[in-house]
């Protein structure tokens, strides 16, 4: 399974959704996941590809980990799979 | 002063998961205590409790729940819906602002600490889930309560070891009758018994192998258990004015700390706190027909306890009876006086009186009448609920039949 489908799986589990519902445009606000949400969400990234993602819930945006768009998530967590694993 | 009345009561513990199974198990004398089930069990020298069976979280919770909520979280959920349900109250407007959630737990997530420092220590992991801390703390309980019923006014947990549940409904008791809080929600919960939970009690060697034996001469140690107790309690106009069916009125508490020792109860500490729930109840003490016990089941409390209820009562001692329905349900600890507070409420409604299960052998130093074995039918115009914690807190209930 692709970066991508992983990345959508998780998402669409948090947000209740089924995958196909889940665009890579759509940000989470759309997606109807919360802060909480969001950290879960983050955490269950963690595990599945086994990475470190560097996000902190008190300062989102100063993060280097772009969390704007479904497509911007996948490609942050491309590099970081890329780099901890590469 | 404002009279204060139960209007709703809900329990899950080891002798059912509702108030009518586990009055019917105190009825019949059954005894919820088994061998305990959960990993690394066979590493426990003490291997037996009064556990919660049968209960499955999945399927009441959903999935988003399941991972906010602890056991200890889950056990009070139950028990405040049965407890709410029967009150019959829907919190809106002025009442939602003003009825908050008091409540009791010594250890809170006890098995989330324990999975988690599993995971980290034992399995070598780095990460754990976010919601632990959200999960295991103790007041976790009660913030889910005011979320999903929409109480709004004072909320918090008390932490007072084996007393926490009767020092919240003391302090709930307190609001309604002082007029600041038209219903409040109270009681308590705990979920130890995973290894964590039960190996700590193992260490202090207080624990018995075989059966907790209130008052007999061969008791040997107390036994853990778990569960809920969940309480309404409702100002008596209030609760009159709109029909409500009133299952006992509280009448009075006293709490006191015996500034002595850390794990010796005191006789002292314990008969003040007992004189003092009678004249904060301006009861006499003839009045008094029954007491649900502290009764651990310890050699300790068990004699000091009865020591105090002579003193307190002198001659009518002889007259009262006492019993210990920890026999039954184990020791539930921060929740043990929310759930004993229904055998108190069944002598008080029904006229049926708990008994104290496991009795077998006289002890002088506990020569009062403990219900032994057999469950009894006996009228009850008051009855009081004895709680007195490690650290020497103590927390002391009255009740009348309404």
């Amino acid at each position: 399974m692709s970066v991508k489908d992983k990345v959508i799986g998780i998402i669409a589990e948090q947000a209740v959704l089924e995958p196909s519902d889940v665009t890579m445009d759509s940000t989470l606000e759309d997606l109807g996941i919360d802060s909480l949400g969001l950290v879960e969400s983050i955490f269950a990234i963690e595990e599945a590809f086994d990475i470190s993602v560097p996000f902190n819930a008190n300062e989102p945006d100063q993060s280097d980990f772009d969390i704007s768009s479904v497509a911007k998530i996948v490609e942050g967590i491309e590099k970081l799979v890329a780099e901890q694993h590469g | 002063m404002k009279r204060v009345v139960i209007t709703g009561a809900g329990t899950i513990n080891a002798l059912g998961h509702d108030v009518p199974e586990t009055l019917e198990a105190m009825r019949e004398g059954r005894c919820g205590i088994g061998p305990l089930e959960f990993r690394d069990v066979d590493r426990l020298s003490i291997a037996i409790g009064g556990q919660v069976k049968g209960f499955e979280a999945e399927g009441r919770f959903n999935r988003q729940q399941m991972t906010l909520y602890d056991r200890f979280t889950q056990f009070t959920l139950v028990a405040a819906k049965e407890a709410i349900g029967q009150a019959g109250l829907e919190f809106t407007g002025e009442l939602a602002a003003r009825a908050g959630v008091v409540l009791g737990t010594a250890g809170g997530g006890v098995s989330t600490w324990d999975d988690n420092y599993r995971a980290v220590y034992e399995e070598g992991k780095n990460r754990v889930h976010p919601f632990v801390v959200p999960k295991l703390m103790n007041n976790a309980a009660c913030s889910h309560i005011s979320m999903e019923y929409n109480l709004k006014g004072p909320s918090f947990t008390v932490s007072t070891a084996c007393a926490s549940s009767n020092h919240a409904m003391a302090q709930a008791f307190q609001m309604v009758r002082s007029g600041m809080a038209p219903a409040m929600v109270t009681g308590g919960s705990e979920s130890m018994l995973c290894f964590g939970g039960v190996k700590a009690w193992e260490g202090l060697r207080v624990m018995s192998k075989d059966a907790c034996r209130p008052f007999s001469a061969n008791r040997n140690g107390m036994v853990q258990g778990e569960g809920a107790g969940i309480f309404v309690f409702e100002e008596y106009e209030h609760a009159k004015k709109r029909g409500a069916e009133i299952l006992a009125e509280v009448v009075g508490y006293a709490m006191s700390s015996d500034a002595s020792d850390i794990v010796m109860p005191s006789k002292q500490g314990a008969a003040r706190a007992i004189a003092g729930a009678l004249a904060d109840a301006r009861l006499n003490p003839e009045d008094v027909r029954y007491i649900n016990a502290h009764g651990t089941g310890t050699a300790a409390n068990d004699k000091t306890e009865c020591a105090a209820v002579a003193d307190v009562f002198g001659r009518h001692a002889d007259e009262l009876m006492i019993s210990s329905t920890k026999s039954m349900h184990g020791h539930l600890i921060g929740a043990t006086g929310a759930v004993e507070l229904l055998a108190c409420i069944m002598a008080l409604r029904d006229g049926v009186i708990a008994p104290t299960i496991g009795y077998e052998e006289f002890d002088p130093e506990c020569a009062l009448d403990v219900v032994p074995n057999e469950a009894r039918e006996a009228k009850v115009g008051v009855a009081l609920s004895n709680a007195f914690a490690f650290g020497g807190l103590n927390a002391v209930l009255a009740l009348r039949k309404v």
